[in-house]
């Protein structure tokens, strides 16, 4: 019975540190488009984030100057994001396209002219790293069944950027619903000619919501290349900011069920990483594309409106045009 | 100050030519800042596109898919539906080819095989556009996610398919086996070389010829077809047409199957045109590059080969930069794609306020 329950808290292990990149985009994702700005360069700024982060980590030896780099760059892009689309009403959808495209060459190109090792970064030494935490108290309660196994195991002895993203869950949630600027942010993804007839520049909050998802997005890219992994690799984001769009779609644009989405998508991964090749009774070997596939299905479905209805903001999607 | 409206070649000519001289100026800077020079590097570039023996050959066959990707965009962007699940498209296109090759094949004559397997990739890449066109027509999905979604899920599908039942027998790599000589499309070289004209050898085939008739083809649809009017006519605004008695809902299932149909046959090229086999990847990013194409040759077919020549060029000259210089590789053509993206997508709007300056300018000067 105590090893199952070991067995399922390492599976639990492995779903949080899989879903721990898409939390932190999901996240992102939900800040900009409540503030009315599509995201769909998500998956870029996350390429972009890596990038930045290990380049910087290997050439300062800082892992947390490593994580400020990443944070910067992604940050940079969601404002190109919004000159394009805000400043310049251009299409959202097309100016994502855009930012994917230059985060691929982009992280190429630079990071054969900075390393010459074929666009990957150096391996990073442990202290270019963010480095598992144990906790206090692991000891302690190393004797007690069931919690002790559950503390030393699932709690303790992530790096410092899953808790991170495990925060920014209440974080995004108590910014966006119980501060004022939430408020205007949400509204300005709604009904934007309300917050401009109350004085409010609509411009310059959807600046905010594309910055702050820039910086979400910059720690995601970080959790990847310096945190969970050893360096980075080129086109090491995988399609995982797409997965967080589709997690977001999937949670309804709220976080708490955002969350939640995250966590499954990313149990599907830690799964289907067991499953590979092993021989399930009754059903034999399972291909492990096929779960992997799952969220992007069932998002298809949530969509198609077969179970609960996802309704994105009003305005997404929609520039505002100013009153002259 | 209100801006005059621009004379219409300036807005058809003009704009789009500063948009693309403005990224091209964007990703020279970034070359300088690499410490190559970037008039050696277009040199090296146009030379491995249109000069070396074969380059032209290289350049037109990645032409080809980018004229099919391209039309596909263009064909859903006239309805105002963004297709952005070229590459699904194009994989389920290729699977749809290697279907029909490796069943009938061993049976059929030749020229029938291919005759089916074209009319296989359209067919499985509109079924695999229809589905998002009608969950966006009839239950109000987007079909961006949707058809994002769809990418993935093909690459999920083609990746168990490969390495399972379509895999080649006593093989351990992802693909197929390879389709019966008969049932290849030609090469060009081959086919000037029956007539007697010998030209250096490449992967350009028959579909490119494919690829100008579906150029003639989409023109002929959307300009000069009452389908097309109606299709121009919701994209213009959806509520005049329900006005007009369009059926909407059914004309965005047809957009996107045609759209979906024409991205799948890109995988006439790739699968039936040069790899005669159905291999993981064939679709490399091209479904994605159609949307610059179509954004750059503006949704006109012309505009489209055009623009299509261009990223084939590109892609062709790029290949041989990793040859010529150390720093800059084949990657900064994904870098210069995603600018070109920029300014003749996203910031297309950027320049008219200046020009339309200029022109005022211009004007007061001459009264």
């Amino acid at each position: 019975m105590a090893e199952h329950w070991v067995d399922f808290l390492r599976l639990m292990d492995g779903t949080l540190r899989f879903a721990a990149p898409l939390i932190l985009c999901a996240m992102a994702g939900l800040v900009s488009e409540r503030s009315g700005v599509i995201d769909i360069g998500l998956e870029g700024k996350l390429l972009a984030g890596a990038f930045a982060a290990a380049a910087v980590a290997s050439i300062t030896g800082s892992a947390p100057f490593g994580l400020l780099a990443a944070i910067a760059v992604s940050m940079a892009m969601g404002l190109l994001h919004g000159f394009a689309c805000i400043t310049h009403r251009g299409e959202q959808i097309i100016s994502g396209v855009a930012i994917n495209f230059l985060a691929s060459g982009a992280t190429i190109v630079a990071g054969i002219a900075l390393f010459s090792r074929g666009g990957q970064s150096p391996p990073l030494s442990a202290g270019e790293r963010f480095r598992p935490i144990t906790l206090p108290g692991v000891e302690a309660l190393a004797g007690v069944p069931v919690i002790g196994p559950l503390y030393a195991e699932l709690i303790s002895g992530h790096n410092v950027l899953v808790y991170a993203a495990v925060a920014s869950v209440p974080m995004v949630w108590w910014m966006l619903f119980r501060t004022t600027f939430g408020l205007r942010l949400r509204a300005v993804g709604e009904k934007p000619e309300a917050v401009d007839s109350a004085g409010l520049s609509v411009t310059w909050l959807r600046y905010r919501g594309v910055l702050i998802a820039g910086a979400l997005c910059g720690v995601a890219g970080a959790y990847l290349s310096i945190a969970h992994g050893g360096g980075f690799v080129r086109e090491m984001s995988a399609g995982k900011g797409y997965i967080a769009l589709a997690a977001m779609i999937f949670g309804k644009w709220r976080p708490g069920p955002v969350l939640f989405a995250c966590l499954i998508f990313g149990f599907l991964e830690a799964a289907a990483a067991r499953l590979q090749s092993v021989e399930l009774p009754m059903v034999g070997v399972i291909p492990v594309e096929l779960i992997l596939v799952l969220p992007y299905v069932a998002t298809v479905v949530l969509l198609a409106g077969f179970f609960g209805r996802a309704v994105p903001p009003k305005a997404l999607g929609v520039a505002y045009v100013k009153e002259r | 100050m209100k801006i005059a409206p621009l004379p219409r070649w300036a807005e058809v000519g003009l704009i789009p030519v500063l948009n693309i001289a403005l990224a091209l100026a964007v990703s020279g800077v970034v070359i300088a800042m690499l410490g190559e020079s970037p008039m050696a590097a277009l040199v090296v570039m146009m030379k491995g596109a249109f000069v070396n023996p074969g380059g032209l050959g290289y350049t037109l066959y990645y032409t080809t898919n980018f004229i099919f990707t391209g039309l596909a965009v263009s064909i859903a962007f006239h309805a105002m539906l963004f297709n952005i699940g070229g590459e699904g498209q194009a994989a389920i296109g290729g699977l749809g080819v290697a279907l029909v090759c490796l069943a009938l094949d061993p049976v059929l004559p030749g020229a029938l095989v291919i005759v089916l397997a074209i009319g296989a990739s359209a067919a499985f890449g509109a079924a695999w556009a229809l589905i998002p066109g009608y969950l966006q027509a009839y239950r109000g999905s987007h079909i961006v996610i949707t058809t994002i979604m769809f990418n993935f899920i093909a690459a999920g599908l083609t990746v168990a398919l490969l390495t399972g039942a379509l895999m080649r027998p006593g093989q351990s790599s992802p693909q197929t086996r390879e389709f019966a000589e008969a049932a290849q499309l030609p090469f060009i070289h081959d086919m000037l070389g029956w007539v007697g004209l010998g030209v250096a050898r490449s992967p350009l085939n028959l579909s490119f010829v494919i690829a100008l008739v579906c150029c003639v083809g989409v023109w002929v649809l959307i300009w000069r077809t009452k389908f097309g009017y109606a299709l121009r006519a919701m994209g213009q605004s959806e509520p005049a047409a329900i006005y007009a008695g369009i059926p909407v809902q059914r004309m965005v299932v047809i957009a996107m199957a045609l759209s979906g149909g024409m991205a799948g046959m890109m995988a006439l090229n790739e699968i039936l045109g040069v790899q005669h086999k159905l291999l993981l990847n064939f679709t490399s990013g091209y479904g994605f590059t159609g949307i610059a194409v179509a954004l750059m040759g503006r949704n006109h077919p012309v505009g489209i080969v055009l623009a299509s020549l261009l990223f084939g060029a590109l892609f062709q000259g790029g290949a041989e930069l990793d040859f010529e210089f150390k720093t800059i590789t084949r990657e900064m053509v994904l870098l210069i794609q995603g600018l070109i993206i920029l300014f003749s997508g996203a910031l297309a709007y950027m320049l008219y306020p200046l020009v339309g300056r200029v022109f005022a300018m211009v004007r007061g000067a001459d009264g």
